[in-house]
């Protein structure tokens, strides 16, 4: 028989940890239709005839987030044959909330206390018998981290998937709601079967729209009902939301005093941990010296020497080398050897290059993120993001970005509200990822000299530029915000699953590469056509690297080059390395490096150091590569709000630049009084009033 | 009345109500913060903003502002 098996726990309960052990290699990752909620389903080991399905960590089934809509309507649309809800023991009172209204749905529920190691380190207790008697389900205790108990615990939920037994709650409301609840139970969902009766019954008491709306109940019986509700409301003096709410907590209360004995939190390790962690004066200096260590180690200690390894041993010596020299002996024709060597190898080699020092950043982020002090960043700088329309949880998405936009943008799943993820989606990629620092370090050595100061001033210019960008758009109409608390768990810290750590940067780490294998590969021959092939007095030809003048990408870029010229870099060399950076920005360098003639250098491109330097900040403000837009097409799951952040990325880094180069070079000396200095003024003027004008957004 | 905004760290208080409506207070009490409720503020962010509180025995950040939806009294209990 096929047994479904529907997970469900709160965030940070080690359910992840728990699906990885159940299933191993064994999952497939998707999304849940029509939202961007990451589904993972996958086959027990050892067991093909059940299957595991991870649903999001939620905290309850109220109708307001997408994680806990999608939880509903699977647990009540598909009907799993068992749930398994994995307990967090240390923080037992809080993840019951979840359990009570599981147990509601009437599907048959296994439970399980997780981190029961934890528990009996900290001399707590928890009667497991009496409280799988008050809650009506079958408990096991298990510990994820040690792989204890999973076996058993499979063993249960298949158990009690199988067993005939009608699954009805045996938690009781009180007397007035039990009352109101028989009268809907009779009037809406008689017909239903007995044990979908309740969690309805329930949901149409709360006036659950979500719930109202799938069942289209008409409008007499609902005016009825809704008059019943009413008077339960008056008896008990509160709305009917909060009753439900309040009394659910009210039964856990008893239950926990009957059942747990937890010894004072404060004595716990993490307790005192925290203290020092996100302490008045320690916090911050920690938090950076964190930050410090993480990009220190990842990028300059040991990133730099294993990328340049990768580019010119690995590709440029070992696999270049051999490849060039077997298409010689096979007799292949120059440019194709050319092409494939160059063109193609030369440029997946120098994206490759940067798989190792993503792979050390994501090892970093992903232990800080597992271990429970990524909540903490955000709690540190909540305060500081939210002076300019951000949240502290906006946070992490730039600090993410710093390695790479995708997984950057990714995680501005994690904030609720609407306006304040649009946002953090359309900045992130204004902090410059691992890919930019190539083209930061060419320019930054060629032309501004090599001063220290350029690449960390490219990081505070892509601060500057997300804090501006969303002090700008907060007052705007679209960007009103709703209102959204900011109700943040900071979880006990824990030493993370190490296993899950390097599953994490193998995922990361694999997208990237598939994606340099697949997209890159096209993109790269397809740059280097272009560039290599030309039309001149002779017709079509090879250019084979001479007279790239002639070549197509130079008509390309002549033809909008004139777009670029108040911005200081209107030749068609540049225009069309910019282009390149949409397949990748880590091939604008490349694409330099191939179009300049015999005694060219960057600096015959690009004259001045204005210019340069606006190049550069185009660059990097500019919308992103390709696979970054993908994952902002996804993540925004709009297409008005998708071309939007597409517009204002690419109009936003044109009106920089424009006050960069006309306002800088001005004041250096460089360019002389035009037609577009007035215009770079005005623009300079536009900003700032839209920075300091009042936010009506803000006025009720 | 007070509520949650007006207290220091190292207050205990018990909840009297929750005010506000729709998500906004749902998301709130769904974290466990209901009526009766114990609270413990134990910190301030290090910025002075959000505040981090003990309730039902784990640790929650809360803004200060939502804080005013809170309706809380002191009570003399020893911090939890």
């Amino acid at each position: 028989m096929e047994i479904r098996i529907g997970l469900a726990g709160n965030p940070n309960c080690g359910k992840t940890t728990f699906f990885n052990i159940l299933t191993g290699s064994n999952q497939y990752v998707g999304n849940w239709p029509g939202v961007t909620v990451e589904k993972k389903e996958g086959k027990v080991k050892g067991r093909d005839n059940v299957t595991v399905t991870d649903l999001p960590g939620i905290y309850s089934l109220s109708p307001y987030t997408p994680e806990e809509i999608v939880a509903r309507n699977y647990l009540v649309g598909e009907r799993p044959n068992v749930i398994l809800n994995i307990v967090d023991g240390t923080n037992i009172e809080r993840n019951l909330y979840l359990t009570l209204q599981l147990i509601e749905t009437g599907i048959p529920v296994v439970m399980a206390i997780n981190m029961m190691d934890v528990v009996r380190k900290n001399g707590d207790k928890i009667n497991i018998d009496l409280l799988s008697k008050r809650l009506g389900v079958k408990i096991i205790e298990v510990s994820a981290l040690k792989n204890e108990g999973v076996e058993e615990t499979v063993d249960l939920a298949v158990k009690t998937a199988t067993s005939d037994n009608v699954h009805l709650p045996i938690h009781r409301f009180s007397g007035p709601v039990e009352h109101t609840l028989a009268h809907i139970e009779e009037a809406v969902v008689h017909e239903i079967p007995e044990e979908q009766q309740r969690y309805l019954a329930v949901k149409i008491f709360e006036n659950d729209k979500e719930v109202l709306k799938t069942l289209g109940v008409e409008s007499d019986v609902l005016n009825h009902i809704k008059k019943d509700i009413k008077l339960c409301e008056t008896e008990l003096d509160d709305d009917a939301e909060s009753i439900i709410i309040s009394e659910r907590y009210d039964y856990i209360t008893k239950i926990v005093k009957e059942c747990c004995k937890k010894v004072n939190v404060t004595t716990t390790t993490s307790y005192k941990l925290d203290k020092i962690l996100t302490g008045k004066f320690t916090g911050l200096p920690i938090f950076a010296l964190i930050m410090f260590g993480v990009y220190y180690v990842s990028v300059t200690l040991i990133g730099t020497s294993v990328t340049d390894w990768v580019n010119d041993v690995l590709f440029g010596e070992w696999i270049c080398g051999g490849v060039s020299a077997f298409l010689t002996n096979i007799g292949c024709a120059e440019w194709l050897i050319s092409m494939i060597c160059d063109g193609i190898l030369g440029g997946v080699g120098s994206v490759i290059g940067f798989a190792p020092q993503m792979a050390i950043l994501f090892f970093f982020l992903s232990f800080l993120e597992d271990c429970g002090y990524m909540t903490r960043i955000a709690f540190v700088m909540d305060r500081l993001f939210r002076k300019f329309g951000l949240s502290g949880k906006s946070f992490i998405p730039l600090l993410i970005g710093s390695g790479c936009g995708v997984p950057g943008i990714m995680a501005s799943k994690t904030i609720e509200s609407d306006s304040d993820r649009r946002m953090t989606i359309i900045t992130t990629t204004f902090i410059p990822c691992g890919a930019k620092l190539p083209i930061i370090s060419l320019i930054g050595g060629a032309i501004l000299g090599g001063k220290w100061w350029v690449a960390p001033s490219m990081y505070l210019i892509g601060v500057i530029a997300v804090l501006v960008s969303a002090l700008m758009l907060k007052k705007t109409k679209p960007f009103k915000a709703e209102e959204n608390p900011f109700v943040m768990e900071l979880p006990s810290y824990h030493m993370p699953v190490m296993s899950g750590v390097f599953r994490h940067v193998w995922e990361r780490v694999r997208g990237f590469i598939i994606k340099a294998g697949t997209v890159l590969v096209v993109a790269c021959a397809v740059m280097w056509c272009l560039s290599n092939f030309g039309v001149t007095s002779e017709g079509f030809v090879y250019l084979g690297g001479e007279n790239s003048d002639s070549s197509f990408i130079s008509y390309i870029g002549s033809a909008i080059a004139f777009i670029f010229s108040p911005l200081g870099f209107g030749n068609w060399k540049c225009v069309a390395a910019t282009l390149s950076g949409f397949f990748a920005k880590e091939n604008i360098v490349a694409t330099i490096g191939v179009l300049l003639s015999k005694g060219e250098t960057v600096n015959t491109l690009l004259t001045t150091a204005v210019a340069g330097f606006s190049f550069l900040v185009f660059n990097l403000l500019n919308s992103p590569c390709i696979a970054a837009i993908s994952a902002m097409a996804k993540e925004m799951n709009s297409k008005k709000w998708f071309f939007f952040a597409l517009l204002y990325q690419n109009v936003f880094a044109y009106l920089v630049c424009l006050m960069i180069y006309q306002i800088g070079g001005l004041f250096s000396g460089t360019v002389s009084f035009n037609f577009f200095t007035p215009v770079a003024f005005m623009v300079l003027l536009l900003f700032v009033y839209q920075i300091v004008k009042k936010d009506r957004n803000k006025i009720q | 009345m007070t509520t949650l905004n007006d207290f220091r760290p190292g207050a205990t208080l018990r909840v009297v109500k929750v005010h506000g409506e729709g998500a906004l207070r749902r998301r709130i009490m769904d974290f466990g913060i209901t009526k009766g409720v114990t609270l413990y503020i134990r910190k301030m962010a290090p910025l002075g903003d959000p505040m981090e509180i003990l309730v039902r025995g784990y640790e929650l950040s809360l803004r200060r502002e939502d804080g005013k939806m809170i309706e809380v009294e002191r009570i003399n209990t020893k911090p939890i």
